[in-house]
């Protein structure tokens, strides 16, 4: 079970959150016009990364924040991690 | 009765306390801090089992973790458990037990036939025979490979037991109470850093129990004792006994699972069996020590031969002898040291040395004893079924290939010590990356990649003195690291018997002509020979050998064999041992009890139940409950007898006919707050939230960003600034979350706050046409008329002085209102809602009913949006607007979901009007097509109409628009059911929606 460090809470098990994907992916704006690919790239398109990854997880048994996490997937090392307002540097 | 192999004055048991048990029927007795496997030798018996695959004859091999054979059947208290180690199981009042693996009995086993057919099952033989014919397997060969498999039966009943789970952190755990976790225990617990030290026997100290050293001036176990009660007594450390850490995860999470009652003849009142801990460490440090080696040669499964180490500790620690006239079969001085015990007490043992000349403290004490020691000796084979009767030995060349003129000698027991494998299994859960050390053959801990430090034997340091430095320095420096404390502690002095190297051998070579089995895995009956065949099969990798053969794969994971194994395949690949590799180690290092991994979450436990405040109301009237997701919710309100069916109908007939009311508090709700509030809706839902007017309501669907429906709901307008959101049941959480993640991530710029207020509100549902006059009787101060009130109106109310909100909504299709009140006063709502409504006849209804109603109308709820629809597939593509962007919005205008034969919910009716319609039903177009039957649609909610009196069902059907009046099938294979149907509108009741305006 993994260890994270909410920029909230502070380190708390892994059952307290849930996972929430890529966190690079942008939503296009809203009522602006986006071709297929870029649609496809945003709803579906993911790398499978090996490596560092920058992801989302959110604290849900917590402060209920949406966080930034950048892990390792294949140690699953901890990196950094970043409160949602927070650019991914 | 004596005991026969009973020492006296010798042994850490209390000899005045018996302990009487029985072992496959028959009486015997014990001493309080024996084991089963030792009190059983005590007794004389030796054969305890069959082994897996040939069901030879099995006895015990080792006295702890690492024990292949004498896995037994426990009875305690009324219950059973398979699987459970003789040599670790403690002994207590009235323990049974029974070996397994045998029929009819472990004497006289027909199994035992597959001994004389091992030629015919050599490794693979499974895959090799079962694979053919093809149609035999379910059969014919599986149950027969059930039957005969297996260690044991697991209990079919519920287990009344206890099993908890705890969470733990702490900045050191030490795993193993042996001198090197005691050592760095006390170093670290010295320096004030929260210490967990745990050790799976109920006895502390490891190896200190049994060698004979001195530490300080005192025995090896007065110092452990020593230790061990000045630990117990700071508070900053937690000691266990009888726990094992058997999982090492992820960011220095270990596993350890704690026997607190199995010793015990019944779990004390509010005690649980087993404690499942969770623990969290800065650091962990493994001090597991290291298992004996077996030495592989002929018979060597044979009862009576076992590991020399385990001799000594039945009889250090027991009072227990394996044997009165010992063989020790040994490469190294470990054997020796075993030997000195036996002459110590009055036996005379014979030394098998594979070494020319050694030299040591140890070996010459064993000459000076007058031990009669054979070097460059082997044994070749084990003589004697189901007991060691006697040993055929040989001299063994310089080279080790050849072997002189085998000899009979007598000997009742084979203890055998081929030196010493580090437990490096935790360290390799880590995902440490061992390494092989040439010096004692064997693989240690390399590079840590969590905050893991293997110490002492595990790590390969085999020498007492050494083994306590270190792990007095590793515990005071990575105390000192957390605690910033740096308390020295004295060193105290070491004495230790000196030994020299072992001798690089593990396998005697088959003599000629003989076809002696050497057993490598002693648990799955792996021999020599079966390691060869794969090979030769072709199989190379470690891993696949090990599939095919299943060394290392039974119970005890290969503890005492795979690197034999190892050795054996490097030995015929003429590759290194490290070049060959090891398997993965993975959790659970020893087995764990289910119950311990369930803990409390049993049952009614293994999830919450969320129940609304009128609960207890429904239960006074007979309501019979379902699940919805974790809520208990009335199904029907059970009149007489009757049953689900009619129930329902009564209850949905009500509403169409007087008024009903229905418990409406599972509904998900969110208050919604801020001055963009409208915006946020206004992206979130399909449909426009600009422009509505405080005191109303909307119905709104909300799409995923791939546009499929997620769920839909009313939310109304409290007041300007302040939105109140209703959701599914099912979706409430969800649909929370995906609030919060566009607030929080894409528009942070927005102004708003949402929260979950389910549990805030009781809801009930009026519903019927008689619902407004129930409602001005409720509410005699409020104007609740078409005009006061009209469809999707909202406004607060005073229910006999409760505040309430009342909104104008429908689900059922009638005329219809829901009210909610605090949580604290949803009781006091429904009783007034109940009691004056009895002139408008009011009955309370169900979920069935609420289905019925909401079926027939057409209103589509969680079936249809399961997460594979769009809005046109339910026919809300109405609430799709043209002048905004909406969540979602752009993925459809995907091909797929634009086709011009897209699906559409469609109403089903029977063409008999009687059949009911099976959910989950395909629909086709000729029930005799040839299979597979293209199918057209499914369906996905099945009612009996109330208003039309008979079977309806919603459908999504493929070009469903153009559908209607098309004559069907409705086909069920699982349930054998063909029904010509026609396909109708799915507004069923009253399409125009004329009755909810009235």
């Amino acid at each position: 079970m993994l260890h994270i460090k909410c920029p909230h809470c502070g380190m708390r098990s892994q059952n307290e959150f849930s996972y929430g994907g890529d966190a690079t992916i942008k939503r296009p704006e809203l009522g602006k016009e986006v071709s297929d690919q870029e649609w496809d790239d945003f709803v579906y398109n993911r790398k499978s990364l090996r490596g560092k990854h920058w992801e989302l997880w959110q604290h849900l048994s917590g402060c209920r924040q949406w966080i930034k996490v950048e892990r390792d997937t294949a140690t699953h090392e901890i990196f950094k991690t970043l409160k949602a307002n927070q650019e991914i540097s | 009765m004596t005991q026969p192999f009973r020492l006296e004055n010798v042994g850490l048991i209390n000899r005045d306390k018996k302990i009487s048990f029985k072992f496959n029927g028959k009486n015997y007795y014990g001493y309080e801090g024996d084991t089963l496997a030792s009190a059983l030798i005590a007794n004389g018996v030796h054969l305890v089992g069959r082994s897996f695959k040939y069901h030879r004859p099995r006895g015990f091999f080792g006295a702890g973790v690492d024990e292949p054979y004498a896995i037994v059947q426990l009875y305690r208290n009324g219950e059973t458990e398979p699987n459970i180690k003789a040599t670790e199981q403690e002994l207590f009042d009235g323990l049974e037990a029974t070996s397994v693996n045998c029929w009819p009995s472990v004497n006289f086993d027909i199994g035992a036939i597959n001994n004389f057919l091992k030629i015919f099952l050599p490794a693979g033989f499974y895959y090799k025979t079962f694979m053919w014919p093809k149609s035999f397997w379910f059969k014919i060969y599986e149950p027969f490979i059930r039957k005969a498999a297996g260690l044991g039966v697991a209990s079919i009943k519920h287990d009344k037991e206890r099993y908890e789970h705890k969470y733990e952190y702490c900045d050191l755990l030490i795993t193993g109470s042996g001198p090197s976790g005691l050592a760095s225990a006390y170093a670290a617990a010295k320096n004030g850093a929260r210490v967990i030290l745990a050790e799976d026997k109920s006895r502390f100290g490891g190896t200190l129990l049994t060698s004979e050293v001195n530490i300080g001036n005192q025995s090896g176990k007065e110092w452990a004792d020593g230790i061990i009660s000045e630990l117990k007594e700071m508070p900053n450390v937690t000691v266990k006994n009888r726990s094992q850490v058997f999982g090492y995860y992820d960011h220095n999470m270990l596993v350890m699972s704690e026997r607190i009652s199995d010793h015990l003849p019944k779990t004390k009142k509010f005690h649980p069996k087993q404690r499942l801990w969770y623990i969290r460490a800065k650091e962990v440090l493994i001090s597991s020590g290291s298992i004996e080696r077996p030495i592989v040669f002929g018979n060597n499964d044979t009862p009576g031969v076992m590991l020399s180490s385990a001799a000594k500790e039945y009889l250090k620690v027991y009072g227990v002898l394996v044997g009165k006239n010992p063989l020790i079969f040994t490469n190294n001085d470990s054997g020796y040291e075993t030997a000195i015990e036996f002459k110590k007490n009055g036996v005379d043992p014979v030394i098998l040395d594979t070494r020319k000349n050694p030299k040591s403290e140890i070996v010459d004490e064993a000459i000076d004893l007058g031990i009669n020691i054979k070097f460059s000796y082997v044994v070749v084979a084990a003589q004697g079924y189901k007991k060691v009767k006697s040993a055929d030995i040989a001299k063994i060349s310089d080279d080790k290939e050849q072997l002189g003129v085998i000899e009979n000698i007598n000997c009742d027991c084979i203890c055998v010590s081929g030196f010493w494998t580090p437990t490096i299994h935790l360290a390799s859960q880590s995902g440490n990356k061992t390494k092989f050390k040439d010096d004692i053959d064997a693989f240690v801990p390399g590079i840590s990649k969590q905050n893991e430090t293997t110490l002492g034997a595990a790590n390969g340091t085999y020498t007492l003195d050494e083994t306590l430095k270190s792990s007095f320095e590793t515990g005071h420096k990575l105390s000192k690291e957390i605690t910033n404390k740096d308390n020295k502690i004295s060193f105290p002095n070491v004495v230790e018997k000196k030994s020299t190297v072992h001798d690089k051998f593990w396998c005697v070579p088959l003599p000629k002509g003989k076809n002696y089995k050497r057993f490598l895995d002693f648990q799955n009956d792996v021999a020599v020979s079966d390691i060869e065949i794969a090979l030769k099969e072709g199989y190379r990798s470690i891993e696949h050998v090990k599939r095919y053969t299943t060394l290392g794969m039974a119970t005890d994971q290969g503890k005492t064999s795979n690197l034999n194994g190892l050795q054996l395949v490097s030995k015929i690949e003429n590759k290194v041992v490290p070049a060959v590799g090891h398997t993965t180690f993975r959790p659970p290092y020893t087995p764990v009890s289910i119950g311990a991994i369930v803990g409390r979450e049993v049952g009614k436990h293994s999830k919450p139940t969320r129940k609304s405040p009128m609960h207890s109301w429904h239960e006074k009237n007979n309501a019979v409950f379902v699940d919805a997701g974790v809520w208990l919710r009335p199904r029907y309100y059970k009149q007489d007898q009757e049953n689900l069916f009619e129930g329902s109908k009564r209850e949905a007939k009500n509403v169409r006919t007087n008024v009903g009311v229905c418990d409406v508090t599972t509904l998900g709700k969110i208050d919604i707050k801020g001055p963009d509030a409208a915006e946020l809706l206004n992206r979130v839902y399909t449909n426009a939230w600009l422009k509505l007017p405080v005191g109303k309501a909307r119905y709104g669907v909300m799409l995923r960003e791939d546009g499929i429906v997620m769920d839909d709901g009313t939310t109304t307008r409290i007041s300007e600034n302040h939105y109140h959101m209703t959701t599914t049941t099912a979706q409430a959480a969800n649909v929370l979350s995906h609030l919060e993640y566009y607030l929080q991530l894409v528009w942070p710029e927005l102004n708003v706050n949402v929260v979950s207020s389910t549990e805030q509100w009781a809801g009930a549902a009026i519903a019927g046409p008689k619902s407004r006059d129930l409602l001005q009787k409720l509410f005699p101060n409020s104007d609740v008329s078409n005009e006061g009130l009209p469809f999707m109106g909202y406004m607060e109310g005073d229910l006999f002085g409760v505040k309430a909100r009342i909104f104008r909504i429908s689900f059922s299709g009638e005329l219809a209102y829901e009210v909610n009140v605090e949580s604290d006063n949803g009781n006091f709502m429904w009783e007034k809602i109940m009691e004056v409504g009895q002139e408008f006849k009011i009955q309370p209804y169900g979920t069935e009913a609420l289905s019925t109603l909401r079926i027939e109308m057409g209103h589509v709820a969680g079936s249809e949006l399961d997460g594979r629809t769009i809005p046109y597939d339910n026919s809300l593509e109405g609430l799709l607007s043209k002048k905004k962007d909406f969540i979602g919005k752009r993925s459809l205008t995907r091909k797929a979901f634009t086709a011009d034969d897209r699906q559409k919910v469609v109403g089903v009716v029977p063409l008999d009007k009687k059949t009911s319609i099976p959910e989950g039903s395909h629909l086709v177009k000729d029930s005799n097509a040839p299979l597979p039957n293209p199918k057209l649609g499914y369906i996905s909610a099945s009612c009996w109409s109330v208003e039309h009196d008979n079977p309806f069902s919603l459908a999504i059907l493929k070009d469903g628009k153009n559908m209607i009046g098309e004559k069907l099938f409705v086909m069920s294979p699982l349930k054998n059911k063909v029904i010509p149907v026609e396909i109708v509108s799915s507004h069923y009741v009253d399409p125009k929606g004329e009755r909810v305006r009235s």
